[in-house]
């Protein structure tokens, strides 16, 4: 029996195992909406406020869940709003499939009302995408997105698909298996290469391994754990790591780069021997590239080839799945004779525990003044006793992305939803309800600055609407702190622009989207906050007002070493 | 230093804006790029012509390796090629000039393609060296227009018994 193209579209979701989409209506994308009511029991819509909502939804939901998060948005504007979440997801590497609906394929090309070239402007910020102009390839190109989107190093990947196409009638059948003869992400890592980084982690005194986001993406967090162990090897995460080795191991350095720890910063100066694990050598991870731990031979481990040697050079390049070749080595490592690397390393850890008695994470509580960090030392503490640790945390970017990275002890991977390498402000709110559709169980948080979570704050109403308990803890400094810090730092204290002069009343503003505000003004009023709002099953916003003048420390300014640390 | 890259793509639309966005987009050079079908009318075959450092040119020929279209990548340079273009070059041909002109393109065994009472235009097929010649000597007769391919290049095949120059050198190392 033909099926129409909408018909065609949404079976072929099933077939990928896809239960939920997040979307908004238009125009371009009639038809798929009013399929969609005749699959309302098979499929879940979540209906935003704003697509570009829709993606960050799309993208907690797929970074929380490790599931292919999708989007349904409509022509034009629909679809120009998605750019933002698409590049976010695009540097964070987080699989996405977003349907756009285009103008009829006659009118493609017509400045027609709500036309826009999707495919020519979403292909920089996607891994890939299609055009659909034959409902005969429909299912075969959704099969193909979803393959892209989440095999290799995963990525979001746009469907254009034109309103004549979506009404169009065509037989179905899914697609058990497809080729794409340019397209072979490579998953085991060579054997000889691996057998040569072994051999050099051996031989190392002051080996250290730098972990990213890979290794949560490929789900090598139990593979990392045993490596580090059985070879006592320090671990140091960089943001999009966080979670993917316990933050409460001895091993664990805590993050390194810009913000990173002083341990972690002089560890990765020092070390003889540096194992990179899914991180691409980010330029807020190195700092200096010059002076990026300058004693040590590299070993690089990635799935994708053009993140090994991008900007610094490395001795043993393995492209492969980061669990795959952990394995490898784990296996190499049981295949030796044994050998006491706990002593071999011992001056080495000792080193390592100095600097961090030297110069710990730390800031300066002063009397009444509320401190921002006390504010996610709280958080931990209570989410540890309430719910013994099992929570979820979201960030928006900026002093709260930072302080949230620093003071909460991640043990799990899949705990840190944060826009890592685009820092998309207004990403933290809707990636937390979208973790709140993967997990309706547990608890999340969305730790926010004053200024971020004004960016998507519309999304409040979503959570109303299918009743997503989010717990959105603001650090309300009334001002864009991270900026208004380099102006202090760099700026000669001129802060153009950063310090806000109004905003709403985050607990009337909860109140009118029919949440609840709750409010702490002092540091021992934010306990008793925390625990109310983890008290109540309904979205709430905790307005903590905070120093304004409070900055990240240690800093490493954009350009210098690493070493160069600004200390607290 | 130069390289000339030969990709195989998939023969589809916005293929080329993948690759020449992919240049853009991160701040690589494009010198020339030729595009046509292969016998297989789905597949294309690039010839791109392009510069930088050896870092600049792992991470090009990585990035062009990781576009879903992109079939097959290869640098052929250091590798043993055949490389040509072609020029078709206008030329002021007043009657002073006219033999001069002609001369000169059978020195180089071009082609006349078009004649006026004024203008001869010539088609040059070579490597990037002999159309610099031939357009440095024409320049000071006149040259009116002139369109250039930019380079297409093949990989020589191995000769049955005898050595390629690149194994004719490492045996001599």
């Amino acid at each position: 029996m033909k099926k129409s193209g909408a018909e065609i579209l949404i079976e072929s979701l099933r077939h990928e195992g896809v239960d939920t989409v997040f979307g908004y209506p238009g125009g371009a994308v009639l038809n798929i909406y009013d399929t969609l009511m005749n699959y309302s029991e098979e499929l879940r819509h979540v209906l935003v406020r704003h697509e570009q909502g829709a993606v960050h939804m799309a993208d907690g939901y797929a970074r929380s869940s490790g599931k292919v998060g999708v989007c349904i948005v409509t022509s034009g504007p629909g679809a120009t709003n998605t750019i933002t979440g698409l590049a976010t997801a695009y540097m964070d590497s987080t699989p996405l499939v977003v349907i756009a609906g285009q103008v009829p394929t006659l009118l493609i090309g017509n400045d027609a009302f709500q036309e826009a070239d999707t495919v020519g402007i979403t292909r920089p910020c996607t891994k890939h995408n299609f055009l659909v102009k034959d409902v005969e390839t429909l299912a075969s190109t959704i099969k193909q997105a979803f393959h892209i989107a989440r095999t290799g190093r995963p990525g979001p990947v746009v469907v254009d698909l034109p309103k004549d196409i979506i009404a169009e009638r065509a037989e179905f059948s899914y697609p058990s298996k497809i080729k794409l003869r340019g397209y072979n992400p490579t998953y085991q890592g060579h054997a000889g290469q691996i057998k040569k980084a072994f051999k050099l982690l051996a031989q190392a005194q002051k080996p250290m391994i730098y972990a990213g986001g890979g290794v949560i993406l490929s789900n090598a967090h139990k593979e990392l754990l045993a490596l580090a162990q059985k070879m006592s090897i320090p671990v140091t995460n960089t943001l999009m790591g966080l979670g993917g080795f316990p933050g409460n191991h001895p091993l664990f350095l805590g993050m390194l780069g810009m913000h990173g720890t002083f341990k972690a910063n002089m560890g990765i100066t020092h070390c003889d021997v540096l194992l990179a694990v899914g991180a691409r050598f980010d330029y807020r991870v190195t700092g200096k590239v010059e002076s990026f731990s300058p004693h040590s031979r590299k070993i690089h481990i990635d799935i994708d080839p053009t993140s090994i040697a991008k900007s610094v050079p490395v001795d043993i390049p393995i492209v492969g799945d980061v669990k795959n070749v952990l394995k490898e080595l784990l296996k190499n490592l049981e295949e030796e004779p044994p050998q006491d690397y706990g002593k071999s390393h011992a001056s080495w850890l000792k080193q390592l525990g100095e600097w961090d008695q030297m110069s710990p994470l730390s800031y300066k509580a002063t009397g009444q003044c509320l401190k921002p960090q006390f504010v996610i030392q709280k958080i931990q503490e209570v989410t540890d006793e309430v719910l013994d640790g099992d929570v979820i945390i979201a960030t928006e970017v900026g002093q709260n992305q930072m302080w949230t990275a620093q003071f909460f002890t991640f043990k799990n991977p899949r705990t840190l939803l944060t826009s890592g390498g685009l820092g998309t402000m207004g990403f933290g709110l809707p990636a937390a309800i979208g973790a709140q559709v993967a997990f309706p169980d547990k608890t999340i948080f969305d730790i926010a600055g004053d200024g971020s979570i004004q960016m998507n704050i519309q999304e409040m109403a979503t959570a109303m609407q299918y009743n997503l308990p989010v717990k959105v803890a603001i650090l309300n400094n009334q001002c864009l702190g991270m900026v208004r810090q380099w102006q202090q730092l760099f700026c000669d204290h001129r802060y153009s622009q950063t310090l806000f002069e109004a905003g709403p009343d985050f607990v009337k503003l909860a109140e009118a989207y029919g949440a609840v505000g709750l409010r702490a003004t002092k540091p021992d009023e934010v306990e008793p906050v925390i625990r109310q709002a983890l008290s109540i099953r309904k979205p709430v916003i905790m307005d903590f007002w905070v120093d304004r003048n409070e900055c990240v420390y240690p800093m490493v300014p954009a350009g210098a070493a690493l070493t160069e640390m600004l200390l607290v | 230093m130069k390289h000339v890259i030969s990709l195989l793509v998939d023969n589809e639309p916005s293929v080329l804006s993948r690759v020449s966005g992919l240049f853009s987009g991160r701040g690589f050079n494009i010198e020339s790029l030729n595009v046509a079908e292969t016998l297989d009318p789905t597949v294309s075959r690039m010839t791109l012509v392009t510069f930088g450092n050896d870092q600049i040119i792992e991470q090009i020929i990585k990035q062009l390796n990781k576009l879903v279209n992109a079939i097959k990548v290869v640098d052929l340079t250091g590798s043993d090629y055949v490389d040509r273009e072609m020029a078709l070059i206008k030329v002021n041909a007043k009657a002073a000039s006219r033999a001069e002109v002609l001369r000169i393109v059978d020195i180089f065994r071009g082609q006349v393609v078009d004649v006026s009472s004024t203008s001869y235009t010539l088609e040059i097929t070579g490597n990037d060296r002999k159309i610099q010649a031939v357009i440095d000597l024409l320049s000071p007769i006149g040259i009116m227009e002139i369109v250039r391919t930019g380079k297409v290049a093949i990989a020589r095949h191995k000769k049955t018994g005898a050595k390629t120059e690149k194994e004719q050198e490492e045996n001599s190392e």
